[in-house]
C-alpha cells in the first residue's frame, strides 16, 4: 500500500500517537491511562506506520527488536517489584520519593511508576513482536 | 438494565459456544473472541453497574466523594482484555501454522498424533497381554 | 548364558557384588547377637515421622520379626554370594544388585515395622522390587508379562490391604501395631471386623499366592534363579503369611478366620501339590511346591491353636531352609547341564557330588524323613491337625497328609532322580559348581540336618518366641525329634509309603495330569489374559467415546457437562433468585441500541459465511462491549477494549488473507445438538447471572481500595493503583504471559514466509 498522502500523514500521526501514549502512561496513576493503555496506543502508532510503509522501515524506526523490548519490560517490572526488598518491605510494595516538595507541588518518583513503565514496555514490545511477525511472515 | 445485560451475556455465550463447536478452527477462533468478550462483560456486570461515576479521586480529596463505580472488577477486566488478546494472537499464529503444515483448517483432519486408524497404535510395547510379535524376544526366556 | 560359567574378569561382581554380600551378612550377625534378648521378650523402638497422622518410624522386634529377619538376612547372604558368581559377569549385574538390596530393605522394613502405614510402604517396596527382578530380562516378552502380572496382582491386593489398614486404624484409634495387637477382643466384636478381615486377606492372599490368586507365582519363575530362591520361595511370598501371623492376636480366633484360612490354605496346598506333579521343568516343580507350602502355612495359621501356630512357625523355618537350597541347587544344575527338564537329567552324582549332597540334604528334609528338621515339622503338623475339633481336625489333617505325600514324591523327583543311575546326555558337559554357588545350598542343607538333631535350640530361640508373638500368650514350646509311637508317627509312616508309591508312578501320573489339563477349561493364566484384554478393550472403548481426537467432541463433552452439572444443580437446589426489576422502564434508547449491537454482531458472526463479514461483526460486538464500559463508568477498560478491538481486526485480517474461505453451509448442516448445548450454556449463564445480581453485594474489598488508594498509594485512579500497586504481583504475572504469548507466536511464525504456501504449490 504505497500512498504518498498516507505515508506523509502517518509519519506525523504516529509521532503524535507515540507522544500521547507516553502521556497516557505517565498520567495513569491519577487519571485514566497507565501502562496497559499507553502500551496499546504506542503499539497502534507503530502498526499504523507499518501499514503505511513496511515492516522493515518500522523495525528500523524502532531501532530495538520488539521481543527484546518485551522481555526488558518484564525485567524492569520485576526489578521495580524487587526494589521494595531493599527497603525491607515485602516485594512489590511501592516506594516513593517526593522531589522538590513545596506545599502541594512536588515531583513524585516511585517504583510504582517504574513498574508501570515495565508494563508499558512489555505490552508495547509484545504486540509489536506479534504484528511484525504476522506482517512479515504471512 | 442488569436483566437485559444478563440476557445479552447469555446470547454472547450461546453464539460463542456454537462457534466453538464447529469443525472449522477459524470459526472456533471467532467463538473464542466472543467468549472472552462475554466473560469480560460478565465479570464487569457481576461487580454491579454504576453510571456516570468513574473510580477516580478528585484533586484535593483523600477518598472518592459519593458512590463511584466498583474499581476491582475493572482492574480484573482490564488485564483480562490484554491477556485475551495475547491468547487470541497466539491461537491465530497456531491456526496459521497448522494450516501451512497440514493444509487444513478442519480439526477432524488434524490427526498426526492420534491417527483415526487405531491399528497403527502399538500397544504391544506396553508389555501387556500378548507379546508384540513384531519384536521377537531376545535372551533367555526364563532364568538366566 | 547357560552354556558355561563366563570368564572371570569382574571378581565376584566387583564392588557391587561385595557390597551386596556384606549388607545382609553384617545385618545377619547383628541380629544374631540380639537373639538372646528377643528370646526373653519383644522390644519396641521408635521415632516420630508424621506425628499429625499418627505415623511413626517405629520398630517392633519380637520372635516373629526376628525369625523373618534372620531368614531374610541369612538366606539373603547366601543368595547374594551365589548371585555374585551366577550373574557377576552380566552387564546389568549392578542393576540387579540394586534391585535385590532394595527388596532386602523393603522386606526388613516390612517385618520390623511397628506402624501399619510404614508396613504398607515397605510392603509396596517389596512389590516393586519383585516386579523389577522378575522383569530383569527385559528383552524377553515372557519376563515382562510375568513381571507385570505379579505387579498387578500383588499391587491390587496391596491397595485393598491399605483400605483394610485404614479402617483398622480408625477402629482401633491407632496405627501402632503393638497397641492394636492388645485390642483383639474389641476388634473381634466390632461390627466392621469382617470388612477389615476380608480387606486384609485380599492383600495377604494375593501376596502369598493363595488360590485363586496363585497364577502369578509360577510365572514369576521367569526371574533369574537366585531371585526365585530368595523372593519367590523364602521371603517375599511369605510376607502375606507374616502379616496374617502378625495380625493373629488382633484378628484371629474367630469362625470366619478359621474357615477362610483353613479352606483356602488347604485347597491351595493340595491343588499346588497336584500341579507340581504335572510339571517337567524342575524349577516349575519347585514353584508349585512353594505354593503348597504357602497354602499349608495359611491353613495352620487359620487353625489357630497353640500347636497349630507352633507347627506353622516351625514349618516356616523348615521350608525356607530346604526350598532356598533346592532352588539354588537347580540353578547350579541348570548352569552345568544347560537344562532343567526332569526327564532329561540323570546320574549327575558322579560329576556333581557336592551339588548332589546339598540336594539330598534339602530334599530329605522336604520329604520329612528323620533325622531332618523337616520330619519334626511334619510331625507337629499332624499333631496340630489331630488336636483340632470336629470337621476342622479331619480337613486339616487330610490336607496336610495329602500335601506331605506329594512333598515326599517331589523330593524324589527333584533330588533323587537327576542324580541317580547312569549319566544321561545333556546339552553341556556336567561339572561341579564353584564354591560361592555351592556354599549357600550346602550350609542351608546342613542347617536342616543340625536343627533336626538339636531341635531344642531352634525351639528356644526362634520357634518359641515366634509362636508367643503370634499366639499372643506365652506357653512352653518344646521341639523334639522322637515323641514315641503315636498317631502322628503312624501317619508319618503312611506318608512315606504313599509318597514312595507316588514317586514310582510319577511319570504315569504326569501323563494323566497333562491329558486332564488339556481338557480342563479352567485356566487361570488364560483368564488373566482375558481380564487384561477386557480392561484394554474397555479403556479403548471409553477413550474412543470421550477422547476420540475430535476437538468438536471434546468441546461438546466439556460444555455439555457444564450445562448438565451446573444447570442440574441449579434446578435441584431451586437456586433461582430475582430481586431485579423486570420492567424496561428507564432504559435509555441508546442502551437498547448498544445491547442490540452486541447481540446482532454475535449472531451475524455465527450466521455469515464470509470471513470479512465475521471479522467486522466481531468488531461490532467488541465496540458494543466497549460502549457498555463507557456507560458504566469504566474509562480505562473502555479505552483498552477499543484499542484491542483495533488490534484484533488488524491481526485477524492479515491472517485471513492466507486462510481458506469459510465453507458454505446448507441448512442441512445446522447442528441441532450443538445448538442445544450452546443454548443451554447461554440459559445457564443468564440465570446464574440474574441470581448473582439479586444477591447482596459485598463491597468491603472495594471500600478498602477506595479508602487506601490515595493515602497509602498516592494515586487518584483507583483502577490503576490496584493494577500497579495493590495487585502488582498479579499484573506482573499477566505482562509475563503477554510477553511469552507474543514470543511463542513469533517462534511459530518465524521462517514461514520462506515455505511454499499450499495454494501456491497447486
Amino acid at each position: 500500500m504505497q500512498s504518498l498522502i498516507l505515508t506523509t500523514t502517518t509519519r506525523l500521526l504516529a509521532a503524535l500517537l507515540l507522544m500521547f501514549s507516553i502521556y497516557a502512561l505517565l498520567r495513569g496513576h491519577n487519571l485514566p491511562g497507565g501502562g496497559f493503555i499507553g502500551g496499546l496506543i504506542g503499539a497502534t502508532a507503530f502498526i499504523l506506520y507499518t501499514i503505511a510503509t513496511s515492516v522493515d522501515e518500522a523495525r528500523a524506526a524502532l531501532r530495538i527488536d520488539p521481543s527484546n523490548l518485551a522481555i526488558l519490560g518484564v525485567g524492569v517490572a520485576a526489578l521495580a517489584g524487587l526494589g521494595a526488598g531493599f527497603a525491607g518491605d515485602p516485594f512489590f510494595t511501592g516506594q516513593w520519593l517526593f522531589l522538590f516538595q513545596d506545599g502541594d507541588s512536588y515531583i513524585p518518583l516511585s517504583t510504582v511508576l517504574v513498574f508501570d513503565i515495565g508494563v508499558y514496555m512489555a505490552v508495547f514490545g509484545g504486540i509489536l513482536t506479534l504484528v511484525f511477525a504476522m506482517e512479515q511472515e504471512i | 438494565m442488569e436483566l437485559l445485560l444478563a440476557i445479552t451475556i447469555g446470547v454472547l455465550v450461546s453464539t460463542s459456544v456454537y462457534l466453538m463447536l464447529d469443525r472449522n478452527v477459524l470459526r472456533f477462533l471467532f467463538g473464542l473472541v466472543l467468549l472472552s468478550n462475554a466473560v469480560n462483560l460478565l465479570i464487569f456486570t457481576g461487580g454491579r453497574l454504576t453510571a456516570g461515576a468513574p473510580p477516580l479521586i478528585d484533586a484535593g480529596e483523600y477518598a472518592p466523594t459519593g458512590v463511584v463505580a466498583n474499581a476491582l472488577p475493572q482492574a480484573l477486566v482490564l488485564t483480562a482484555i490484554v491477556i485475551g488478546f495475547g491468547l487470541l494472537a497466539f491461537t491465530l499464529a497456531l491456526v496459521y501454522r497448522t494450516y501451512m503444515t497440514l493444509g487444513t483448517v478442519n480439526s477432524d483432519e488434524m490427526r498426526v498424533a492420534e491417527p483415526a486408524d487405531e491399528s497403527k497404535l502399538d500397544t504391544g510395547r506396553l508389555g501387556m497381554g500378548k507379546a508384540n510379535p513384531a519384536k521377537p524376544a531376545t535372551g533367555q526366556e526364563a532364568g538366566i | 548364558m547357560a552354556d558355561d560359567y563366563p570368564k572371570v574378569d569382574r571378581v565376584m561382581g566387583g564392588a557391587a557384588g561385595w557390597i551386596s554380600i556384606a549388607f545382609p551378612s553384617i545385618l545377619f550377625l547383628y541380629f544374631l547377637g540380639l537373639l538372646p534378648q528377643i528370646a526373653l521378650g519383644p522390644q519396641v523402638h521408635g521415632i516420630d515421622w508424621v506425628p499429625s497422622l499418627g505415623i511413626n518410624l517405629s520398630v517392633l522386634l519380637d520372635g516373629l520379626s526376628m525369625t523373618f529377619v534372620l531368614l531374610i538376612t541369612g538366606i539373603g547372604a547366601a543368595v547374594t554370594l551365589y548371585s555374585a558368581r551366577y550373574l557377576g559377569q552380566h552387564p546389568d549385574y549392578p542393576r540387579f544388585v540394586s534391585y535385590l538390596l532394595m527388596f532386602m530393605v523393603g522386606m526388613l522394613g516390612l517385618v520390623l515395622a511397628d506402624n501399619l502405614i510404614m508396613l504398607f510402604v515397605f510392603w509396596e517396596i517389596t512389590t516393586i522390587a519383585s516386579y523389577l527382578l522378575i522383569g530383569f530380562n527385559a528383552d524377553s516378552a515372557k519376563s515382562r508379562r510375568s513381571a507385570l502380572q505379579a505387579l498387578l496382582v500383588t499391587g491390587t491386593g496391596g491397595l485393598i490391604l491399605l483400605g483394610g489398614m485404614i479402617v483398622l486404624g480408625n477402629v482401633a484409634g491407632t496405627f501402632q501395631l503393638s497397641e492394636i495387637l492388645t485390642q483383639g477382643d474389641m476388634l473381634r466384636a466390632h461390627p466392621w471386623y469382617l470388612a477389615i478381615l476380608l480387606l486384609f486377606l485380599a492383600g495377604t492372599f494375593t501376596k502369598s499366592a493363595q488360590v485363586p490368586f496363585h497364577f502369578w507365582l509360577p510365572n514369576a519363575m521367569a526371574a533369574p534363579t537366585p531371585v526365585s530362591a530368595y523372593l519367590h520361595s523364602a521371603t517375599m511370598v511369605k510376607a502375606g503369611i507374616f502379616l496374617m501371623a502378625r495380625m493373629n492376636p488382633a484378628l484371629g480366633g474367630t469362625d470366619a478366620w478359621f474357615w477362610i484360612l483353613t479352606l483356602f490354605g488347604g485347597v491351595t496346598a493340595v491343588f499346588a501339590s497336584v500341579m507340581a506333579m504335572r510339571q517337567t521343568d524342575i524349577k516349575q516343580v519347585l514353584a508349585y511346591t512353594t505354593l503348597m507350602a504357602l497354602g499349608t502355612l495359611t491353613m495352620f495359621l487359620g487353625a489357630g491353636t497353640h500347636y497349630a501356630i507352633m507347627a506353622a512357625m516351625l514349618f516356616l523355618v523348615v521350608h525356607s531352609l530346604y526350598k532356598a537350597a533346592l532352588f539354588l541347587m537347580i540353578g547350579i544344575v541348570d548352569h552345568a547341564t544347560g537344562t532343567r527338564e526332569a526327564g532329561v537329567l540323570g546320574g549327575l552324582s558322579k560329576a556333581m557330588p557336592l551339588t548332589g549332597l546339598a540336594a539330598a540334604l534339602a530334599a530329605i528334609s522336604m520329604a520329612g524323613i528323620p533325622p531332618m528338621v523337616g520330619f519334626i515339622g511334619k510331625e507337629f503338623m499332624y499333631k496340630a491337625g489331630l488336636g483340632l475339633e470336629g470337621f476342622g481336625a479331619f480337613w486339616v489333617t487330610i490336607m496336610a497328609f495329602a500335601a506331605s505325600v506329594m512333598m515326599f514324591a517331589v523330593g524324589g523327583i527333584v533330588a533323587l532322580k537327576p542324580f541317580r543311575g547312569d549319566l544321561r546326555p545333556t546339552p553341556t558337559e556336567p561339572h561341579e559348581g564353584p564354591w560361592p554357588m555351592l556354599a549357600g545350598p550346602l550350609v542351608l542343607g546342613a542347617l536342616s540336618l543340625i536343627f533336626g538333631l538339636v531341635p531344642g535350640v531352634l525351639g528356644y530361640y526362634l520357634v518359641g518366641p515366634a509362636t508367643h508373638a503370634v499366639f499372643g500368650e506365652v506357653r512352653e514350646v518344646h521341639l523334639y525329634l522322637w515323641g514315641g509311637v503315636n498317631m502322628a508317627l503312624i501317619l508319618s509312616l503312611l506318608t512315606f509309603l504313599a509318597g514312595w508309591l507316588v514317586y514310582r508312578r510319577h511319570e504315569a501320573i504326569r501323563t494323566r495330569l497333562a491329558a486332564f489339563e488339556a481338557r480342563n477349561p479352567v485356566d487361570f493364566d488364560a483368564g488373566w489374559d482375558r481380564l487384561l484384554e477386557g480392561f484394554k478393550a474397555f479403556a479403548a472403548w471409553q477413550t474412543r467415546l470421550i477422547q476420540n481426537g475430535s476437538l468438536q467432541r471434546y468441546m461438546a463433552v466439556t460444555f455439555g457437562t457444564f450445562v448438565v452439572l451446573v444447570g442440574g444443580t441449579y434446578l435441584i437446589k431451586g437456586a433461582f433468585r430475582s430481586g431485579l426489576s423486570l420492567t424496561t422502564e428507564g432504559i435509555h434508547p441508546v442502551q437498547w441500541a448498544v445491547l442490540g449491537l452486541i447481540a446482532a454482531g454475535a449472531m451475524l458472526t455465527v450466521w455469515t459465511h464470509s470471513r470479512m463479514t465475521a471479522v467486522a461483526a466481531m468488531g461490532v460486538t467488541g465496540i458494543g462491549v466497549a460502549l457498555i464500559f463507557i456507560m458504566f463508568s469504566a474509562p480505562d477498560v473502555a479505552i483498552t477494549q477499543l484499542l484491542v478491538e483495533v488490534l484484533v481486526v488488524v491481526l485477524v485480517s492479515v491472517v485471513m488473507l492466507r486462510l481458506p474461505y469459510l465453507p458454505r453451509r446448507s441448512k442441512a448442516t445446522f447442528r441441532a445438538g450443538h445448538a442445544m448445548i450452546a443454548g443451554g450454556m447461554g440459559l445457564v449463564t443468564t440465570f446464574l447471572m440474574i441470581s448473582v445480581l439479586a444477591t447482596d453485594f459485598d463491597r468491603r474489598l472495594t471500600t478498602f481500595f477506595e479508602a487506601a488508594s490515595y493515602p497509602e498509594a498516592y494515586g487518584r485512579n483507583i483502577v490503576n493503583v490496584i493494577l500497579v500497586d495493590f495487585r502488582a504481583l498479579d499484573t506482573f504475572g499477566e505482562v509475563t504471559v503477554v510477553a511469552i504469548a507474543a514470543i511463542a507466536a513469533f517462534a511459530l511464525l518465524r521462517g514461514m514466509s520462506t515455505r511454499r504456501k499450499p495454494e501456491e504449490e497447486s
